[in-house]
Parts: structure tokens; sequence; C-alpha cells
């Protein structure tokens, strides 16, 4: 396994109140992906164990894509990966930040 | 004094000749290598019918086992080499000259035996051109057929599967050359009849049906969440806008999914009645859910679909079918429609380069192109009008005065950034281009052009080229829909976003399109089983998809 830790600007707080979100599953090709609100205002933490070694630079600009595309200020995001293609990454992260910003019940 | 009957005389010779084997105009199998030998005849033009669906399999293998010293040079003009048969007559040199259309299963060997020079290469054609050479400049000596089965008399049922067989025998029989049908049984009356026995010289009683590949069945159960998001796309911001009632599906995944969002997420947007009317299209089961919702009007087939035919006799009011019930296809005459009555075409492909070119021929497999470069073609012939060619036409062309306006049809490209295996789909350069160059061809095995290619679809946003104004804006409009790939990853970000202001690219959250959505349980059917369910049990699935 390989851990990947990246703290990115997000000057537009994450919207909604649910206090955390869960989406995907933990499978070949696949990802689970957690969302908690516990990082700083206007950050956003993103923690990943991959199975896949050697893809820092990709990680590195499919998170850098999501942080500057979506509301995600306070965010901290942990991923389960599966070895998962980018699209996939980019999808789950996607759908990630529209369930926590659901209203919570 | 000369000879202007000397082809049907020498067809006459071969009829006598072959008759020594047949009784009437049935050959049993265990002459049929001796027959075979004897009317053929060496640098003879042979056909042996197959595509992607149905195979002369039995007539193949026989091919395959003639001496090559008795018969050699033969030119192989043939819509599929799909059988080992197929490229097992180069190898052993009893044919050498090749023109084709589609080599799915043989994408592999034949790239090899060419690079050989084991096979002289005349051209790969879409089906259609092939069909259209037949008649001018490639007219078969001989045809190698397949049918269902026969009467005494020569006359062929050839059922649901009917494709090329109208085609191949409608150039060789009244070209002066030669048609033999390999069939499943000779029977004493047939359900109907499809080609008539006047045009048939031999009959083989194969004792089996002939081959049929399973190739547009598709299982729900694969179909993942990315792919689903580029079929909402395509509905929400293509079939939706535009009003695409008149269409023809690829058959990849994401067309798939399309099939089964229909009446979910086509639903849920009004589009049912709006959209997705009438197909040139096989008879696809993942459209089964669709059709049982009332989406579909009328689809003409070029093939059947193995397991679909007693659903296909069920629905007469949609599937275009004979006095026998059962359904009536023809490759020739849906690629025809494909070409000049469908407003869009949608399909996948391995590869696109900056200029929107696209191909499925990779370093070491030549696929071949079948029907899609037909379908995804804009016709220049056409002439009547509709909404959708309307519309593309204005975007494309929006200076000049409307009545003199062509319009356009959308010839849609759709997959995910990444395909099997992490392959990019975007490339700087075709590997269509390098083989053409190492194989000295004067033509690359493009599969859509970039001048007939309208939009491309992936799961970071749609393409709308028809709103490129020059090479720059196309560059960079299938940059910022090309994801993470390197092709990708190198885009003018400012420029993507302006080009994203003015609709040229529009994205999942532009059109308004929930990630959330792109879930499987969006599909109207998850599994092969739950085809089968849609269809009331009329859909018989093939065992190698039955996993239940």
């Amino acid at each position: 396994m390989e851990t990947l830790r990246f703290e990115l600007d997000a000057p537009t707080p994450a919207s909604g109140t649910r206090k955390l979100a869960l989406v995907g599953v933990v499978a070949s090709g696949n990802l689970e992906v957690l969302l908690e609100r516990d990082a700083p205002p206007q950050r956003c933490i993103i923690e990943v164990n991959t199975a896949a070694h050697g893809f820092k630079s990709l990680w590195d600009a499919v998170v850098a894509d999501f942080a500057a595309r979506r509301a995600v200020g306070g965010l901290h995001i942990s991923i389960n990966d599966g070895g998962a293609r980018p699209d996939t990454v980019s999808l789950r992260l996607a759908q990630g930040v529209r369930l926590i910003e659901e209203k919570e019940g | 004094m000369k000879d202007w009957n000397s082809r049907k005389k020498a067809r006459d010779e071969r009829i006598a000749i072959g008759s020594i084997h047949a009784t009437g105009k049935v050959v049993e199998k265990d002459n049929l290598v001796e027959f075979l030998g004897n009317v053929i005849r060496s640098g003879d033009r042979v056909c042996i019918e197959g595509d992607n669906q149905k195979q002369a399999d039995v007539l193949a293998k026989a091919l395959a086992s003639l001496d090559p010293a008795r018969v050699h040079d033969l030119h192989m003009v043939q819509s599929g080499i799909v059988l080992p048969e197929h490229l097992d007559i180069f190898e052993k040199g009893i044919a050498k000259r090749l023109d084709f259309s589609y080599s799915g299963p043989q994408s592999a060997r034949i790239a090899n035996l060419l690079f050989g020079g084991k096979i002289e290469l005349g051209a790969v054609h879409t089906y259609l051109e092939l069909f259209a050479r037949y008649f001018i400049d490639l007219t078969p000596n001989v045809a190698l057929i397949a049918a269902v089965s026969a009467d005494r008399h020569g006359n062929l049922y050839t059922g649901p599967n009917t494709e090329d067989t109208p085609t191949v025998v409608e150039a060789t029989s009244y070209g002066n050359g030669l048609v033999i049908a390999q069939v499943g049984e000779i029977v004493d009356k047939l359900p109907r009849i499809d080609i008539p026995g006047d045009l048939v010289h031999f009959v083989v009683d194969a004792q089996k049906p002939f081959y049929v590949e399973p190739l547009f069945t598709r299982d729900p159960a694969a179909i993942t969440e990315a792919q689903i998001l580029t079929a909402m796309l395509a509905i929400k911001g293509l079939y939706a806008p535009y009003g695409v009632k008149r269409l023809n599906h690829g058959i990849g995944f994401n067309t798939a999914a399309i099939e089964l969002l229909l009446p979910t997420f086509g639903e849920r947007l009004g589009l049912k009645g709006k959209v997705c009317t009438q197909f040139a299209l096989n008879p696809h089961p993942t459209l089964i859910p669709a059709i049982e919702a009332g989406w579909v009007e009328q689809i003409h087939s070029f093939g059947s679909e193995v397991g679909m035919d007693d659903y296909l006799r069920a629905r007469s009011d949609i599937f275009f079918t004979g006095p026998d019930g059962s359904l009536r296809s023809n490759r020739a005459l849906c690629q025809t429609a494909g070409l000049y009555a469908c407003d869009m075409f949608i399909g996948s492909t391995l590869q696109i380069d900056l200029n929107g070119h696209s191909s499925t021929v990779t370093e070491s497999r030549i696929a071949g192109f079948g029907g899609a470069p037909n379908m995804g073609s804009d016709p220049r012939g056409r002439r009547h009008p509709s909404e959708p060619w309307l519309k593309a036409g204005a975007e494309a062309d929006p200076d000049s005065p409307a009545p003199l306006r062509r319009g356009r049809k959308l010839v849609v490209q759709i997959g995910e950034t990444f395909g099997e295996g992490n392959t990019p789909l975007f490339v700087e350069k075709l590997a269509a281009l390098e083989l053409a160059e190492k194989l000295n061809l004067p033509l690359a095995p493009v599969m859509v052009y970039a001048d007939d290619t309208t939009h491309i679809v992936t799961e970071e946003g749609i393409a709308n080229l028809l709103l490129c104004r020059d090479k720059d804006e196309r560059e960079q409009a299938i940059r910022g829909i090309a994801g993470f790939s390197e092709i990708g990853r190198q885009r003018d970000a400012k420029m993507v976003e302006r080009l994203r202001g003015r609709k040229v690219i529009q994205r999942p959250e532009d059109l308004g399109i929930d990630p959330l959505d792109a879930d499987r349980r969006l599909l109207a059917a998850r599994s092969i089983k739950d085809l089968m369910l849609a269809s009331g049990g009329l859909y018989q699935p093939p065992s190698k998809f039955r996993n239940w």
C-alpha cells in the first residue's frame, strides 16, 4: 500500500449539513470515499490509501482539479483505492461532495 | 467472332462438372471438398459469406481443405475475416489477395499475415462499400453462402439472419458466377423463400445450423458508472436538444447504457416519443426495456441476434418480419437506411486524435470497419430535411442562407477517457497512421474521419465540434474533455473555459446532471436475467450469458 496526503486551498466552504458521507466500495477498479467536516475552513485534506504505486502525479492532477471545480472547504476526505481509473475517481469524488451537500436526515 | 457469353459458358461448364458430385442440386457433405476443388479455379474471385454475425462455416472449412497445388491465388472478396479458416487459406497459399470489411476476432492474426506478406491487401471497406464493388469491379466468380434450409430446387430460407445473402447472391448469380449454399437441412416446403432457387446452383446439406456470433449482446452487469455518466450526457446534452428520433447505436457499453437509461432517466426528462423512435439497429437485447416501455416505433436490422428470435416474432409492429413470422434482416438495405435515413450515429472507438479522427486499429490489431464508417459519415447525397439535421447544419455554418445550407448528420464518438487496461482514448498520433506507414498503404484505416465527427462525449463532458471555428478551437475542445490523460492535462485551461462559455464544451454540471444519478440502480435492467424477465421470457439468452 502507498499512502498519499494532499492539503489544498479551498476558499468556498462545502454546503449542506451532513456530518459525513460515504460513497463507493473497495473493489478492484473501484474506490471508497469517506468525507468528513473536520478539516480547517478554506482547506481540503485528501488522504489516499492505494494499492497502485507510482501514480502520485496523476493523483496530484485529479485532486487539484477536484478542489478547483467544487466547493470543498473544510472537508477531510479519505480514499481507499482499489486501483480505480482517474475517471472513476473523479466521479466518486463528485458524488461524495453531492452527498454531503444534502440536508441531514 | 467475339464470344459475348463466355462467362455464362464458363459457369455452365462448372455446373456440369459440379453435377458429377451432386444429386440434382444437392451435394453430400462427404463429397464437399472434392466438389469444391472441381468448381473453383485458381485466380477466382471468391466470396465466403460471413460478417460480424452469421458464418458459412462448413464451406469455409472445406475451402481451407483444398490442395493449394490445385487451387491457388484466389482473390477473397468478403465482408468478414472471422473464422480461423478465413486466414488458413492465406497461410496455405490457397488464397493470395484480400478485399474485406471486418475482422474482429482475427484482428491480431490478420495483422501478422499482412506484415509477413502472406496477404496482398486490396482495401479495408465498409460493408456497403464492399457490396457496391460486388456490382462494379469485384463481382465474385464463386459465392459460398449460408442459409437455414433449402428445398430440392435450391430455394433458400435464410431466416432471421438473412444479412448479406441477398446482396451476395444478386451480384454473383446475375454476374454469371456460381452460387453454392450450405444449409442446416433440406426440407420439402420452406417457411418462406428468401432466395429463389434459380439463382442458386448447388446446395450442401451441412446437417447443422450455420454459426452465429452473439456480437450485439452486452451484459448490463458489466456497465460501469462512468459509462452511465457518458450515457446521461448523451441523452440530456445531445438527444434532447437536437430531438434525435432516427438513429443507429454502436455496440459498445456506453450505447448499451443509453438504451437502458431511456425508460428511467429519459422518462424523467419527458423524452418519450421525442427521441429514439426509429432505429437502424440489430435487435440489441439491451433495447428490450425501452421497447416494452413504448419508446420505440420501428427498427430495421442488419442481422438478427442470438436468442432474440421469439421476441422479434412477438413484436412484429416494431420489427420487419416475413410471412412465416420471423425477422427479415438485410445488411445492405439497413446500411443504406443508416446512411440516408438516420440523423445520428453514436458509437465507441479505441483512439481519437487531436483533429477528431478515430480508429479501432492498434499496433498489433486490424479490426476492420464493418458498418461504422458508413453510418458514421455525413451523406453528401442526402436531400430530405429533418430537425436535427438542419440544426446541426446551422451550427456548423451559421452564415449561409438556410435554403442553400446543407444539414449535417450527427456523428458522435462516446467513451471514457481511459479504456481497457488504462489505455488512453485520446492520442497524439493514431496507430492507424503508423500501420499505414509500416505497410506502405496509400490510405490509413481511419474509422470515422474528423470532418464527419460532430461531437465527442466522455465522462468529463461533450465537445461540440460543429461550433469550433478553427483548428485551435477544435484541438482545445478535444483536450477539454480528455480528462486526466496526457492529452487532457496539456490543455489550455483558459481557452477551454472560453469554449465552455460558448457551449462548445458542456460539463455534467452545465447540463444539470447530478453525479449521484450515475448509479447502476438507474439502469432499467442490471443483468441479462433482467432483460429476459423484461421480455416476458421471450428473449432466450445464449448459454455463455447465463450465470444464474
